[in-house]
């Protein structure tokens, strides 16, 4: 692990390659509740964990040495909560996403209903989140041409991600299905269905 | 209630902004220029959370429908109450049908209205910031919209006349930058030169970033990196070698180097950069150098 500065007010927590994400993850829930003195923000992504601190409350050096010690919570000790996601398996790139993995369209939809994701990290738009737990085999890359608009509930792999887009919005992953679920509403608390630790298990609906 | 007869090339609602729901994927958002919009909200005796206007390069025309204690800070420009002058950081009272009109800045860009009470408009997610990117909370203001002024919990009202702020950076600006978290991406030359070389700003910078021309900056390496959390003050650098300063609207996560972050105390100047301007950056080191820890 390694911490670097980024700013008067910031620290970027990077973990190596190997341990990735699921470090990141336990490092996040470890700090989240409640966060520690002075930390006003914590921002996962791949391999880095970025703690953003209010520099009145806590010293850049005082806060590198308590975040040197804090121990990743586990996956086996995360348990975030299990949300169950209906999905329509209609997207307009199934039947090419079945055939480029030589599953057929319902190959994939069996292979994508078989696992439970977590969600990873957000960043792209409000209530998005990169699941991770996507089988090997439904890796795929980004279409090569994005699309200006992807309809909201949109759900889509790309790389070794899943995800749902929250709103439409211009995107490049690829479509295998929607959902009516809303994910993304302002008025609610949280206002994110899915949240860095979030279970999601899709289940198809006709 | 405050009448916007003319918006202006861009007015946005602008408090504090929201905290804390970064990996939510909610940026902060807020006021580009902090200094200025807490001067004007100590001004008018609102507490610092209390929505202000965020005006760019001028134009704003308001008219009052009430009773109102106004202040303007920021980017200095002409203030016409009615027929009538009035000075900036100087706060002064609006009657029912005046009209506030700020002209352009002579120097900087971006200008700020308080009110006693605050804006009033609804809350986003405990906020009333406009978050251009996101498209969160209020739209940016268009003409004939109405304003209610708020009722937020106010404080004294400050006995001062004039408040004395600095006189605006110059043309030349210089803003300190705290290297990495990525500078090792880049070449000990690429370093020498963004330390010394003189970027300009250029007209395709909003409240989301600050882009700069000037000599590129090259990679010491290829390959991508994977994205990761940004700040306010991230000076980004992508293929072009370019540099991008992040303001209020950043997104909340990058997947470009992050060769040096501004520092907080400087970010207003980078807020007031306006075209055409030049900026350099001076490098401090970290006040504490870090080892890899664990």
């Amino acid at each position: 692990m390694k911490i670097r500065r980024c700013g008067d007010q910031a620290l970027l927590v990077e973990v190596a390659d190997d341990e990735g994400i699921s470090t990141v993850l336990g490092l996040y829930t470890a700090l989240s509740d409640p966060r520690p003195d002075g930390v006003t923000e914590l921002v996962p992504a791949a391999r880095t964990l970025l703690v953003r601190f209010d520099r009145t409350v806590v010293g850049a050096g005082e806060l590198a040495e308590l975040l040197a010690d804090i121990e990743p919570v586990s996956s086996q000790e995360r348990r975030g909560e299990l949300v169950e996601i209906p999905v329509h398996y209609d997207g307009a790139d199934l039947a090419e996403v079945g055939k480029h993995t030589g599953l057929g369209p319902e190959g994939v939809v069996d292979m994508h209903t078989s696992a439970e994701y977590t969600v990873a990290f957000g960043g792209f738009a409000p209530g998005f989140g990169y699941l991770t737990g996507l089988n090997p085999k439904l890796h795929l890359p980004r279409r090569s041409v994005p699309r200006t608009h992807v309809p909201a509930g949109a759900v889509a792999i790309a790389g070794e991600f899943t995800g749902i887009y929250p709103r439409s919005s211009p995107g490049g992953w690829q479509l295998v299905g929607r959902t009516e679920v809303p994910l993304w509403d302002p008025a609610r608390r949280p206002p994110a269905l899915l949240r860095p630790g979030t279970r999601i298990r899709f289940r198809e609906v006709r | 209630m405050i009448e916007v007869v003319r918006p202006g090339p861009l007015t946005t609602v602008q408090d504090l902004g929201r905290p804390g729901l970064a990996a939510l994927g909610v940026g902060r958002s807020g006021a580009a220029d902090r200094r200025s919009a807490a001067l004007a909200n100590r001004l008018v005796g609102n507490l610092d959370g209390a929505a202000v206007l965020e005006t760019t390069f001028g134009g704003l025309v308001l008219k009052f429908h009430q009773v109102a204690r106004v202040v303007v800070t920021g980017a200095p420009c002409p203030i016409r109450r009615g027929a009538r002058g009035e000075a900036m950081n100087a706060p002064f009272t609006v009657w029912p049908g005046d009209e506030l009109t700020l002209g352009m800045p002579s120097s900087g860009l971006r200008t700020y209205v308080a009110v006693r009470g605050g804006i009033g408009v609804e809350e986003v997610l405990e906020s009333r910031s406009t978050d251009l990117l996101a498209g969160l909370g209020p739209a940016a203001l268009r003409e004939g919209d109405e304003l209610p002024i708020g009722t937020d919990e106010c404080g004294p009202l400050p006995s001062v006349e004039v408040a004395p702020v600095p006189d605006p950076a110059g043309f030349d600006l210089t803003v300190r930058v705290m290297p990495g978290p990525r500078d090792d991406w880049f070449t000990p030359e690429a370093l020498r030169t963004f330390a010394s070389a003189t970027y300009a700003v250029t007209s395709e910078s909003n409240r989301v970033g600050v882009r700069l021309t000037g000599p590129a900056l090259e990679r010491a390496r290829e390959g991508e990196l994977l994205s990761e959390g940004m700040v306010p003050g991230a000076i980004q650098v992508p293929p072009s070698g370019l540099p991008l300063v992040f303001l209020a609207d950043h997104p909340v996560t990058g997947g470009y180097p992050v060769i040096g972050v501004v520092l907080t105390d400087d970010l207003p100047v980078m807020a007031q950069a306006r075209p055409g301007q030049s900026v350099s950056f001076r490098l401090v080191p970290a006040e504490l150098p870090l080892a890899a820890a664990g």
